[in-house]
């Protein structure tokens, strides 16, 4: 009897945490629709600002800079960060675990200082290249933008792939190369089909936290505006809706993805448990 | 596995020396010189001079971090013991907000604690209210917990998934109540995963910046808002600024040497 109490009492808490966890984004959603422009008082239902959405130029670009940044950020860091574990994984102890530990720190490190250190960089790259004069000195910007990208991410992608080569037989490999591939080839029929799981969840981080991040682009963006920088000086003045439904449209299109992507697991799933 | 392939790191090795170590060493230079260049204490020295808000970034970032465990513990735990199908689906609600630009979660917490939005129009049907919620400590603590909360959940679910059922069983067939199952079971054996969700709470709080900001008015500065104001705000000072980040590092550094069972598994379950 008293275990039974137990069990309403816990699922009536997980029941109100994530009410609590979802609240915001409730009231994100609801004021998408509201009339008024405030972000207190509801005050009716309208689509207006679905529409203006599609016309807002400065929230679009500032989208597309973001998508930009993030896809071109995420291809690089997923090719060099998979090259770099795979490099990693074949060196001594020694010198594998120094990498590691030395590739931890952006990870670790609060990222206010992974963000204004870079910036310190470029300051002083900024110095030098003013007394060069072949040098570009301006680089605040795009480019700037996309090194710091790069720089969170490759270590995630490292710390996704090299437990995964980790795994891998390196007999297959070995087999491979004495069937008469060349290297090249062994990599590439052999080894990246194996890590290619690993390779393609580090790719998707590194869109969801390029697209999200804020704190580092804040210090290296220059007078660019990403989706999250413009949000950012948006709050310090007034929201405009137009941001609420943009965020309701990727909220819908987010949780599509993952209710359709479970009902297809659990469906393949019992055809497995059916077959058996 | 080991491949002749260590030529491959190359480019990262470059990329690694150039953009992680060399920065910090540039953030070292600065907080040790003054603006012609010379060797000076007097930024570390100035930075004794906020020891205010030092302190106040602290407490916060811990009492956030001590309310992300109490919250997280019997959620993680529930996650823990459900059909592996449903704990799929749960996982991912947890992780659904973080997905939503956590600046905008933030802004919609403004609307909701203000002074006539809906958690006061609430309790004025109550009779209760209107309270001041936007622009103090607690709103500031209410934020971080809202926004980290996850990084406790994770780690935290990834360890109890790891605890056999039979154990908690035996321990109440020999007449464990609920608090000694808890006490002596439970907690002893999702350590590695209360270590590894404190430093993921507690970093990102004490050096947050965006939430102090929006939820705490100007009335409740962080070392974040702080080292902010020294890079691209009013006090714009780059020597000043380093010693203070030197600072909130080696107080980040403190932190994760008393929390430091990190093993690999957990930090994959959270990543």
């Amino acid at each position: 009897m008293k275990t039974k109490h137990l069990r309403v009492l816990q699922r009536t808490y997980v029941v109100l945490f994530f009410c609590f966890m979802y609240l915001p984004i409730a009231y994100m959603i609801l004021f998408s629709f509201n009339q008024n422009k405030g972000y207190a008082l509801f005050t009716g239902v309208t689509l207006k600002w679905y529409k203006s959405l599609l016309t807002n130029s400065s929230i679009l670009s500032a989208l597309w800079l973001s998508l930009e940044v993030a896809l071109v950020s995420s291809v690089i860091a997923t090719v060099m960060g998979t090259m770099a574990a795979i490099g990693i994984s074949s060196m001594g102890r020694k010198s594998r675990l120094l990498i590691t530990n030395v590739t931890y720190i952006p990870v670790v490190n609060p990222e206010i200082i992974t963000g204004i250190s870079l910036m310190l960089l470029f300051v002083a790259y900024q110095k030098f290249a003013a007394n060069s004069d072949w040098l570009p000195n301006t680089i605040m910007g795009l480019p700037t933008l996309l090194i710091a990208h790069i720089a969170f991410n490759v270590p995630y992608v490292i710390f996704n792939v090299m437990p995964k080569l980790r795994q891998m037989d390196v007999r297959l490999y070995e087999a491979a190369l004495d069937l008469g591939c060349t290297p090249r080839q062994a990599f590439f029929k052999v080894v990246l089909p194996e890590i290619s799981p690993a390779v393609l969840s580090s790719f998707l981080i590194c869109l969801t936290y390029s697209i999200d991040d804020f704190m580092i682009s804040y210090f290296n963006s220059g007078t660019l505006e990403t989706l999250p920088l413009q949000i950012y000086s948006m709050t310090r003045k007034k929201v405009s809706p137009e941001i609420y439904a943009l965020s309701t449209i990727m909220f819908v299109i987010i949780l599509s993805i993952i209710l359709i992507s479970n009902a297809w697991e659990s469906h393949s799933y019992k055809k497995d448990q059916v077959r058996r | 596995m080991k491949l002749n392939n260590r030529k491959l790191a190359a480019p990262y090795l470059v990329w690694m020396v150039l953009f992680t170590v060399v920065p910090l060493l540039i953030v070292v230079y600065y907080a040790f010189t003054n603006v012609e260049g010379a060797f000076t204490l007097e930024n570390l020295a100035r930075v004794g001079g906020y020891g205010s808000v030092f302190v106040r970034s602290l407490l916060l970032a811990l009492e956030a971090t001590v309310l992300c465990l109490i919250l997280a513990f019997p959620v993680a735990y529930f996650l823990s013991r459900l059909r592996a199908s449903k704990q799929h689906i749960m996982l991912m609600l947890v992780m659904l907000p973080m997905w939503m630009n956590f600046l905008l979660r933030t802004y919609a917490w403004m609307g909701l604690l203000s002074v006539n939005g809906p958690i006061n129009t609430l309790l004025g049907f109550l009779g209760l209210g209107p309270y001041t919620m936007l622009n103090t400590a607690g709103a500031v603590v209410l934020g971080m917990v809202y926004n980290y909360v996850p990084y406790m959940i994770l780690p935290l679910y990834t360890s109890m998934t790891k605890i056999d059922a039979s154990i908690v069983e035996a321990a109440q067939d020999l007449g464990a109540n609920v608090r000694q199952t808890l006490v002596r079971i439970l907690i002893p054996l999702s350590v590695p995963g209360i270590c590894t969700g404190i430093t993921m709470v507690f970093v990102p709080s004490v050096s947050t910046f965006a939430i102090s900001r929006m939820l705490g008015g100007g009335a409740n500065l962080l070392i974040g808002d702080l080292i902010e104001m020294q890079f691209l705000g009013n006090s714009y000072n780059l020597n000043v600024g380093s010693a203070m980040s030197l600072v909130l590092m080696v107080i980040v550094l403190l932190c994760m040497s008393f929390t430091s069972s990190f093993d690999e598994d957990e930090m994959e379950g959270v990543m």
